[in-house]
Protein backbone atom coordinates (compact mmCIF):
# COMPACT_ATOMS: atom_id res chain seq x y z
CA UNK A 1 0.00 0.00 0.00
CA UNK A 2 0.98 3.43 -0.70
CA UNK A 3 0.27 5.94 2.28
CA UNK A 4 -1.76 9.15 0.98
CA UNK A 5 -0.20 10.87 4.02
CA UNK A 6 1.64 14.46 3.09
CA UNK A 7 4.37 16.18 4.85
CA UNK A 8 4.08 20.32 5.85
CA UNK A 9 4.90 22.51 8.56
CA UNK A 10 2.86 25.16 10.34
CA UNK A 11 4.30 28.80 10.40
CA UNK A 12 3.96 28.11 13.92
CA UNK A 13 7.15 26.61 13.92
CA UNK A 14 9.49 29.49 13.48
CA UNK A 15 7.70 31.99 15.61
CA UNK A 16 11.19 32.43 17.55
CA UNK A 17 13.07 33.74 14.66
CA UNK A 18 9.76 35.80 12.90
CA UNK A 19 9.64 37.61 16.44
CA UNK A 20 13.07 38.60 16.31
CA UNK A 21 12.84 39.53 12.65
CA UNK A 22 15.42 36.37 11.79
CA UNK A 23 13.08 34.80 9.44
CA UNK A 24 9.99 36.68 7.40
CA UNK A 25 7.25 33.98 5.97
CA UNK A 26 8.82 33.66 3.04
CA UNK A 27 12.18 32.36 4.27
CA UNK A 28 10.04 29.67 6.19
CA UNK A 29 8.13 28.45 3.10
CA UNK A 30 11.36 28.65 1.14
CA UNK A 31 13.00 26.02 4.13
CA UNK A 32 9.87 24.29 4.26
CA UNK A 33 10.48 23.56 0.35
CA UNK A 34 13.96 22.67 1.14
CA UNK A 35 13.06 19.73 3.30
CA UNK A 36 10.17 18.33 1.16
CA UNK A 37 7.16 19.60 3.98
CA UNK A 38 5.22 21.66 0.70
CA UNK A 39 2.24 21.92 2.75
CA UNK A 40 1.95 25.31 4.51
CA UNK A 41 -0.29 25.66 7.47
CA UNK A 42 -0.56 29.86 8.56
CA UNK A 43 -2.03 31.89 11.47
CA UNK A 44 -2.95 35.09 9.86
CA UNK A 45 -3.36 36.86 12.71
CA UNK A 46 0.58 35.81 13.21
CA UNK A 47 1.73 36.09 9.50
CA UNK A 48 -0.25 39.02 7.98
CA UNK A 49 0.11 42.29 9.59
CA UNK A 50 -2.54 43.91 8.30
CA UNK A 51 -5.12 41.57 9.38
CA UNK A 52 -8.56 41.19 9.47
CA UNK A 53 -8.26 43.69 6.08
CA UNK A 54 -6.51 41.94 3.75
CA UNK A 55 -6.25 43.37 0.14
CA UNK A 56 -7.04 41.02 -2.94
CA UNK A 57 -3.80 41.87 -3.82
CA UNK A 58 -1.98 40.75 -0.35
CA UNK A 59 -3.89 37.54 -1.11
CA UNK A 60 -2.48 37.08 -4.63
CA UNK A 61 1.33 38.10 -3.31
CA UNK A 62 0.64 34.85 -0.72
CA UNK A 63 -0.66 32.42 -2.99
CA UNK A 64 2.25 33.21 -5.73
CA UNK A 65 4.97 33.54 -2.98
CA UNK A 66 3.61 29.64 -1.77
CA UNK A 67 3.19 28.32 -5.85
CA UNK A 68 6.68 29.69 -6.78
CA UNK A 69 8.31 27.90 -3.51
CA UNK A 70 6.00 24.56 -4.99
CA UNK A 71 4.34 24.73 -1.87
CA UNK A 72 0.91 24.83 -0.82
CA UNK A 73 -1.53 26.04 1.97
CA UNK A 74 -3.04 22.98 3.87
CA UNK A 75 -4.88 24.69 7.12
CA UNK A 76 -5.84 28.07 8.39
CA UNK A 77 -5.34 28.95 11.70
CA UNK A 78 -8.39 31.13 13.66
CA UNK A 79 -8.93 32.81 16.82
CA UNK A 80 -12.22 34.17 18.24
CA UNK A 81 -11.92 36.97 20.73
CA UNK A 82 -14.89 36.29 22.76
CA UNK A 83 -13.75 38.69 25.14
CA UNK A 84 -12.58 41.58 22.98
CA UNK A 85 -14.88 43.20 24.90
CA UNK A 86 -14.34 43.87 28.63
CA UNK A 87 -17.73 44.72 29.70
CA UNK A 88 -19.23 41.66 28.33
CA UNK A 89 -18.42 38.65 26.28
CA UNK A 90 -19.09 38.65 22.31
CA UNK A 91 -23.02 37.57 21.62
CA UNK A 92 -23.58 34.61 20.16
CA UNK A 93 -24.32 36.29 16.46
CA UNK A 94 -21.15 38.27 16.79
CA UNK A 95 -18.93 34.85 17.13
CA UNK A 96 -20.60 33.73 14.21
CA UNK A 97 -20.01 37.00 12.57
CA UNK A 98 -16.29 36.68 13.36
CA UNK A 99 -16.35 32.81 12.56
CA UNK A 100 -17.62 33.69 9.34
CA UNK A 101 -15.35 36.43 8.24
CA UNK A 102 -11.99 33.93 8.78
CA UNK A 103 -14.15 31.51 6.61
CA UNK A 104 -14.49 34.20 3.66
CA UNK A 105 -10.57 35.00 4.11
CA UNK A 106 -9.99 30.89 4.53
CA UNK A 107 -11.73 30.72 0.90
CA UNK A 108 -10.19 33.73 -0.59
CA UNK A 109 -6.49 32.17 0.03
CA UNK A 110 -7.76 28.76 -1.57
CA UNK A 111 -7.52 27.45 1.90
CA UNK A 112 -9.71 24.19 2.69
CA UNK A 113 -8.97 23.07 6.21
CA UNK A 114 -9.61 25.80 9.05
CA UNK A 115 -8.44 24.63 12.84
CA UNK A 116 -10.97 26.11 15.31
CA UNK A 117 -9.78 26.90 18.65
CA UNK A 118 -10.91 24.24 21.12
CA UNK A 119 -12.92 26.36 22.87
CA UNK A 120 -15.45 27.37 20.64
CA UNK A 121 -19.26 26.25 21.32
CA UNK A 122 -20.12 23.20 19.15
CA UNK A 123 -23.69 25.27 19.03
CA UNK A 124 -22.37 28.05 17.59
CA UNK A 125 -19.77 26.10 14.69
CA UNK A 126 -23.54 24.21 14.15
CA UNK A 127 -24.31 27.72 12.74
CA UNK A 128 -21.30 27.90 10.86
CA UNK A 129 -21.65 25.10 8.77
CA UNK A 130 -23.77 26.62 6.07
CA UNK A 131 -21.47 29.04 5.14
CA UNK A 132 -18.24 26.14 5.42
CA UNK A 133 -20.35 24.45 3.01
CA UNK A 134 -20.26 27.38 0.82
CA UNK A 135 -16.95 28.03 0.95
CA UNK A 136 -16.06 24.74 1.00
CA UNK A 137 -13.67 24.79 4.49
CA UNK A 138 -13.63 21.94 6.64
CA UNK A 139 -13.71 23.63 10.62
CA UNK A 140 -11.90 21.12 12.71
CA UNK A 141 -12.04 21.57 16.35
CA UNK A 142 -8.35 21.32 17.47
CA UNK A 143 -7.91 18.54 19.75
CA UNK A 144 -5.52 19.76 22.54
CA UNK A 145 -4.14 18.50 25.73
CA UNK A 146 -5.50 18.35 28.09
CA UNK A 147 -8.36 17.77 25.90
CA UNK A 148 -8.63 14.25 23.80
CA UNK A 149 -10.32 12.33 21.06
CA UNK A 150 -13.14 10.68 23.37
CA UNK A 151 -13.00 14.00 25.60
CA UNK A 152 -16.86 14.80 26.43
CA UNK A 153 -16.62 18.15 24.68
CA UNK A 154 -15.07 17.05 21.40
CA UNK A 155 -17.80 14.71 21.61
CA UNK A 156 -20.25 17.49 21.21
CA UNK A 157 -18.79 18.37 18.33
CA UNK A 158 -18.52 14.82 16.75
CA UNK A 159 -22.38 14.76 17.77
CA UNK A 160 -22.84 18.18 16.18
CA UNK A 161 -21.23 16.93 12.50
CA UNK A 162 -23.06 13.46 12.67
CA UNK A 163 -26.60 15.25 13.57
CA UNK A 164 -26.12 17.93 10.48
CA UNK A 165 -24.37 15.25 7.90
CA UNK A 166 -21.80 17.45 7.11
CA UNK A 167 -18.42 16.85 6.07
CA UNK A 168 -17.95 20.48 6.81
CA UNK A 169 -17.18 19.77 10.86
CA UNK A 170 -15.03 17.67 12.69
CA UNK A 171 -11.85 17.33 14.55
CA UNK A 172 -8.03 18.85 13.92
CA UNK A 173 -5.91 16.55 16.70
CA UNK A 174 -2.78 18.46 17.96
CA UNK A 175 -0.45 15.45 18.70
CA UNK A 176 0.59 16.75 22.03
CA UNK A 177 -2.29 14.56 23.25
CA UNK A 178 -0.22 11.46 23.04
CA UNK A 179 2.57 12.51 25.23
CA UNK A 180 4.36 9.04 26.42
CA UNK A 181 7.06 10.49 27.60
CA UNK A 182 7.64 13.80 29.88
CA UNK A 183 9.83 16.29 27.67
CA UNK A 184 13.64 16.33 28.55
CA UNK A 185 13.30 20.15 28.11
CA UNK A 186 10.70 21.03 29.92
CA UNK A 187 12.42 19.56 33.51
CA UNK A 188 15.90 21.11 32.18
CA UNK A 189 14.43 24.78 32.48
CA UNK A 190 12.33 23.53 35.81
CA UNK A 191 15.59 22.43 37.04
CA UNK A 192 17.75 25.76 35.85
CA UNK A 193 14.51 27.40 37.32
CA UNK A 194 15.64 25.39 40.77
CA UNK A 195 13.90 22.60 40.88
CA UNK A 196 15.52 19.65 42.59
CA UNK A 197 17.02 16.64 40.64
CA UNK A 198 15.27 14.10 42.58
CA UNK A 199 11.62 15.94 42.58
CA UNK A 200 12.17 16.35 38.98
CA UNK A 201 12.70 12.31 38.96
CA UNK A 202 10.05 11.90 41.21
CA UNK A 203 7.54 14.28 38.68
CA UNK A 204 9.01 12.44 35.60
CA UNK A 205 8.37 8.78 37.24
CA UNK A 206 5.20 9.44 38.08
CA UNK A 207 4.41 10.64 34.28
CA UNK A 208 5.87 7.52 33.03
CA UNK A 209 4.09 5.60 34.81
CA UNK A 210 0.38 7.04 34.09
CA UNK A 211 -0.35 7.93 37.63
CA UNK A 212 -3.30 11.19 37.63
CA UNK A 213 -1.54 14.07 37.67
CA UNK A 214 -3.72 15.47 40.65
CA UNK A 215 -1.66 12.68 43.27
CA UNK A 216 1.40 13.78 42.13
CA UNK A 217 0.71 17.71 42.73
CA UNK A 218 -0.38 16.87 45.98
CA UNK A 219 3.07 14.73 46.54
CA UNK A 220 5.13 17.73 45.32
CA UNK A 221 3.18 20.88 46.68
CA UNK A 222 2.36 19.21 50.21
CA UNK A 223 4.42 16.15 51.02
CA UNK A 224 7.35 17.26 49.87
CA UNK A 225 7.59 20.75 50.43
CA UNK A 226 7.96 21.80 46.97
CA UNK A 227 9.50 25.15 45.64
CA UNK A 228 7.67 27.62 43.29
CA UNK A 229 9.65 25.71 40.46
CA UNK A 230 8.75 22.17 41.59
CA UNK A 231 5.25 22.64 41.85
CA UNK A 232 5.35 24.41 38.32
CA UNK A 233 6.55 21.39 36.85
CA UNK A 234 3.98 19.24 38.98
CA UNK A 235 1.55 21.33 37.98
CA UNK A 236 2.21 21.09 33.52
CA UNK A 237 1.56 17.25 34.32
CA UNK A 238 -2.33 18.70 34.23
CA UNK A 239 -1.51 19.10 30.63
CA UNK A 240 0.57 15.77 29.61
CA UNK A 241 -1.76 13.72 28.52
CA UNK A 242 -0.96 10.42 26.87
CA UNK A 243 -3.93 9.46 25.25
CA UNK A 244 -4.84 5.98 23.24
CA UNK A 245 -3.36 6.57 19.79
CA UNK A 246 -6.15 3.98 18.50
CA UNK A 247 -8.52 6.80 18.64
CA UNK A 248 -7.03 8.09 15.57
CA UNK A 249 -8.34 5.60 13.83
CA UNK A 250 -11.64 5.61 15.31
CA UNK A 251 -12.24 8.67 14.01
CA UNK A 252 -10.48 9.29 11.29
CA UNK A 253 -13.16 10.07 9.03
CA UNK A 254 -13.58 13.44 11.24
CA UNK A 255 -10.08 14.75 10.05
CA UNK A 256 -8.03 16.11 6.73
CA UNK A 257 -4.96 17.71 9.09
CA UNK A 258 -3.13 17.16 11.69
CA UNK A 259 -0.84 19.35 13.91
CA UNK A 260 2.44 17.69 14.38
CA UNK A 261 2.78 19.22 17.41
CA UNK A 262 6.61 18.22 19.12
CA UNK A 263 9.05 20.21 22.14
CA UNK A 264 12.28 18.98 20.88
CA UNK A 265 14.34 16.43 18.32
CA UNK A 266 17.39 14.20 19.62
CA UNK A 267 20.29 14.26 17.20
CA UNK A 268 19.47 10.77 16.08
CA UNK A 269 16.34 11.90 14.80
CA UNK A 270 13.85 10.73 17.70
CA UNK A 271 11.10 12.40 19.73
CA UNK A 272 11.59 11.76 23.39
CA UNK A 273 8.21 12.57 24.50
CA UNK A 274 4.97 12.19 21.86
CA UNK A 275 4.83 8.72 20.62
CA UNK A 276 4.98 9.41 17.05
CA UNK A 277 6.03 5.54 15.94
CA UNK A 278 2.38 4.44 17.41
CA UNK A 279 0.30 7.51 15.71
CA UNK A 280 1.86 6.63 12.52
CA UNK A 281 1.60 3.07 12.72
CA UNK A 282 -1.91 3.90 12.98
CA UNK A 283 -2.59 6.70 10.67
CA UNK A 284 -1.06 4.46 7.64
CA UNK A 285 -3.16 1.35 8.76
CA UNK A 286 -6.34 3.19 8.49
CA UNK A 287 -5.56 4.77 5.40
CA UNK A 288 -6.08 8.15 6.34
CA UNK A 289 -5.35 10.65 3.90
CA UNK A 290 -4.11 14.23 5.17
CA UNK A 291 -0.85 16.51 6.12
CA UNK A 292 1.17 16.02 8.85
CA UNK A 293 1.80 19.32 9.84
CA UNK A 294 4.89 20.04 11.96
CA UNK A 295 4.39 22.46 14.96
CA UNK A 296 7.70 23.35 16.69
CA UNK A 297 6.90 24.51 20.41
CA UNK A 298 10.09 24.33 22.25
CA UNK A 299 11.34 27.57 22.14
CA UNK A 300 9.86 28.95 25.08
CA UNK A 301 11.27 25.73 26.95
CA UNK A 302 15.10 26.69 25.67
CA UNK A 303 15.21 30.07 24.94
CA UNK A 304 16.55 31.02 28.51
CA UNK A 305 19.31 28.90 28.35
CA UNK A 306 20.23 28.75 24.02
CA UNK A 307 19.53 29.47 21.18
CA UNK A 308 16.60 28.38 19.61
CA UNK A 309 17.38 27.02 15.90
CA UNK A 310 13.30 25.66 14.93
CA UNK A 311 14.55 25.21 11.01
CA UNK A 312 16.98 22.03 12.07
CA UNK A 313 14.05 20.74 14.63
CA UNK A 314 12.13 20.75 12.04
CA UNK A 315 14.04 19.20 9.79
CA UNK A 316 14.87 16.59 12.17
CA UNK A 317 11.31 16.09 12.68
CA UNK A 318 10.88 15.35 9.16
CA UNK A 319 13.52 12.73 8.88
CA UNK A 320 11.20 10.74 11.18
CA UNK A 321 8.27 11.18 9.67
CA UNK A 322 9.98 9.82 6.99
CA UNK A 323 11.26 6.86 8.68
CA UNK A 324 8.65 5.84 9.89
CA UNK A 325 5.88 6.17 7.13
CA UNK A 326 8.39 3.82 5.70
CA UNK A 327 8.46 1.60 8.37
CA UNK A 328 4.71 1.41 8.73
CA UNK A 329 4.09 0.93 5.01
CA UNK A 330 6.16 -2.03 4.99
CA UNK A 331 4.74 -3.53 7.89
CA UNK A 332 1.07 -2.79 6.85
CA UNK A 333 1.67 -4.24 2.82
CA UNK A 334 3.18 -7.20 4.76
CA UNK A 335 0.43 -7.51 6.58
CA UNK A 336 -2.26 -6.80 3.52
CA UNK A 337 -0.07 -9.75 1.37
CA UNK A 338 -0.47 -12.10 4.09
CA UNK B 1 6.87 32.68 25.85
CA UNK B 2 8.85 36.06 24.58
CA UNK B 3 9.45 37.20 28.15
CA UNK B 4 12.91 38.06 27.63
CA UNK B 5 12.30 40.10 24.73
CA UNK B 6 9.57 42.60 25.54
CA UNK B 7 11.82 45.51 26.65
CA UNK B 8 14.47 47.01 23.99
CA UNK B 9 16.53 48.47 26.52
CA UNK B 10 18.35 50.14 23.39
CA UNK B 11 15.30 51.88 22.18
CA UNK B 12 15.03 54.42 25.97
CA UNK B 13 14.70 57.87 25.49
CA UNK B 14 14.23 60.87 27.18
CA UNK B 15 11.13 63.21 25.96
CA UNK B 16 10.48 66.42 25.96
CA UNK B 17 12.71 69.54 26.02
CA UNK B 18 16.66 68.03 26.34
CA UNK B 19 17.12 70.41 29.80
CA UNK B 20 13.33 69.44 30.76
CA UNK B 21 12.76 66.11 30.26
CA UNK B 22 8.67 65.66 30.91
CA UNK B 23 9.05 61.66 30.80
CA UNK B 24 10.69 58.80 28.64
CA UNK B 25 9.76 56.48 26.25
CA UNK B 26 10.93 52.61 24.82
CA UNK B 27 9.85 49.90 22.61
CA UNK B 28 8.50 46.62 23.24
CA UNK B 29 6.64 43.99 21.87
CA UNK B 30 3.78 42.22 22.32
CA UNK B 31 4.93 38.90 24.71
CA UNK B 32 2.38 36.81 22.67
CA UNK B 33 2.74 34.53 19.41
CA UNK B 34 0.12 36.50 17.18
CA UNK B 35 -1.00 39.79 16.87
CA UNK B 36 -3.55 41.21 19.47
CA UNK B 37 -6.25 44.22 19.16
CA UNK B 38 -5.60 46.77 21.57
CA UNK B 39 -8.82 46.58 23.63
CA UNK B 40 -7.57 43.31 24.90
CA UNK B 41 -4.27 44.63 26.57
CA UNK B 42 -5.60 45.23 29.56
CA UNK B 43 -2.60 46.59 31.66
CA UNK B 44 1.03 48.00 30.96
CA UNK B 45 2.77 47.66 34.60
CA UNK B 46 5.84 50.25 34.08
CA UNK B 47 8.14 50.47 36.99
CA UNK B 48 11.33 51.92 38.20
CA UNK B 49 14.13 49.97 40.48
CA UNK B 50 10.58 48.20 41.46
CA UNK B 51 8.67 51.07 42.31
CA UNK B 52 5.32 50.94 40.11
CA UNK B 53 4.89 54.15 37.95
CA UNK B 54 1.07 56.06 37.97
CA UNK B 55 -1.14 53.87 35.59
CA UNK B 56 -2.12 57.36 34.18
CA UNK B 57 1.62 58.40 33.37
CA UNK B 58 1.67 55.30 30.54
CA UNK B 59 1.16 56.25 27.08
CA UNK B 60 1.11 53.27 24.07
CA UNK B 61 1.81 53.86 20.22
CA UNK B 62 2.08 50.91 18.24
CA UNK B 63 2.32 53.49 15.20
CA UNK B 64 -0.97 55.78 14.50
CA UNK B 65 -0.05 57.89 17.46
CA UNK B 66 -0.41 57.61 21.47
CA UNK B 67 -3.69 56.34 23.76
CA UNK B 68 -3.54 56.09 27.17
CA UNK B 69 -4.84 52.59 28.75
CA UNK B 70 -8.71 53.74 29.23
CA UNK B 71 -8.46 54.69 25.67
CA UNK B 72 -7.01 51.49 24.58
CA UNK B 73 -10.06 49.67 26.55
CA UNK B 74 -12.09 50.38 23.76
CA UNK B 75 -10.16 50.53 21.00
CA UNK B 76 -11.51 47.79 18.87
CA UNK B 77 -10.06 48.94 15.32
CA UNK B 78 -6.29 49.29 16.31
CA UNK B 79 -3.98 46.07 16.23
CA UNK B 80 -0.37 44.96 17.99
CA UNK B 81 1.08 42.92 15.32
CA UNK B 82 3.02 40.22 16.20
CA UNK B 83 7.04 40.91 16.65
CA UNK B 84 6.37 44.49 15.77
CA UNK B 85 8.12 46.93 18.08
CA UNK B 86 5.85 49.73 19.73
CA UNK B 87 6.23 52.67 21.61
CA UNK B 88 5.64 53.39 25.43
CA UNK B 89 5.39 57.03 26.50
CA UNK B 90 5.88 57.34 30.49
CA UNK B 91 5.19 60.84 31.89
CA UNK B 92 8.10 61.14 34.36
CA UNK B 93 9.21 64.63 35.10
CA UNK B 94 13.00 65.31 34.26
CA UNK B 95 13.03 62.12 32.49
CA UNK B 96 14.90 59.00 33.29
CA UNK B 97 17.57 59.07 35.95
CA UNK B 98 20.67 58.68 35.28
CA UNK B 99 22.35 55.78 36.02
CA UNK B 100 21.84 52.29 36.54
CA UNK B 101 18.60 51.58 36.37
CA UNK B 102 15.78 48.16 36.28
CA UNK B 103 13.06 48.98 33.66
CA UNK B 104 9.72 46.74 33.86
CA UNK B 105 6.93 46.21 31.98
CA UNK B 106 4.37 43.40 32.72
CA UNK B 107 1.92 42.97 30.02
CA UNK B 108 -1.42 41.71 30.80
CA UNK B 109 -3.84 40.27 28.46
CA UNK B 110 -7.19 39.14 27.84
CA UNK B 111 -6.91 36.29 25.91
CA UNK B 112 -10.55 34.57 25.02
CA UNK B 113 -9.55 31.07 24.71
CA UNK B 114 -7.48 31.00 28.62
CA UNK B 115 -9.51 31.18 31.74
CA UNK B 116 -7.43 33.22 33.44
CA UNK B 117 -5.39 36.33 32.09
CA UNK B 118 -1.83 36.06 30.29
CA UNK B 119 0.97 38.36 32.29
CA UNK B 120 4.37 38.50 30.56
CA UNK B 121 6.83 40.72 32.06
CA UNK B 122 10.86 41.51 31.63
CA UNK B 123 13.03 43.44 33.18
CA UNK B 124 16.22 45.28 31.84
CA UNK B 125 18.83 46.90 34.07
CA UNK B 126 19.59 50.04 32.03
CA UNK B 127 22.41 52.39 31.66
CA UNK B 128 21.09 56.16 31.11
CA UNK B 129 22.62 59.42 30.74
Amino acid sequence: MTSKIRRGVSLYSFQEEMFLGRMHVEDCVAFAASIGATGIEILPEQNMPTFPTISDAEVEAWKDMVARHGCHFTAYDMFLDTKRRKDRLMSDDEQVESIVRDLRLCNRLGIRNMRILVFVRPDILARCVPHAEEFDVHMGVEVHAPWHIEHAWILRTIEEADRLGTKHLGILPDMGIFMKHYPPAFRARFERQGARPEVAQFIVDQHEAKIMCEYTIYEVAVKMGGNKAEVAMAETLRHAPYANPRRLADYAPYFRHIQAKFYEMAEDCTDPSIAYDEVIDQLVRCGWEGTLSSEYEGNRWIQDAQDVDSREQVRRQHVMFERLLAEAQDRHSAREAA
Amino acid sequence: MFDKYIIDPASLRNIGPTDAPTGFSFETKLGYYRGLGLSMIEELNVSLDGQPLPRSAIRFDEGPGPLTLDEMETEYARRWAFGAAATILVEHPGGFPCGEHDLSLQQKLRISYMPFPSFNADTKRVSFG
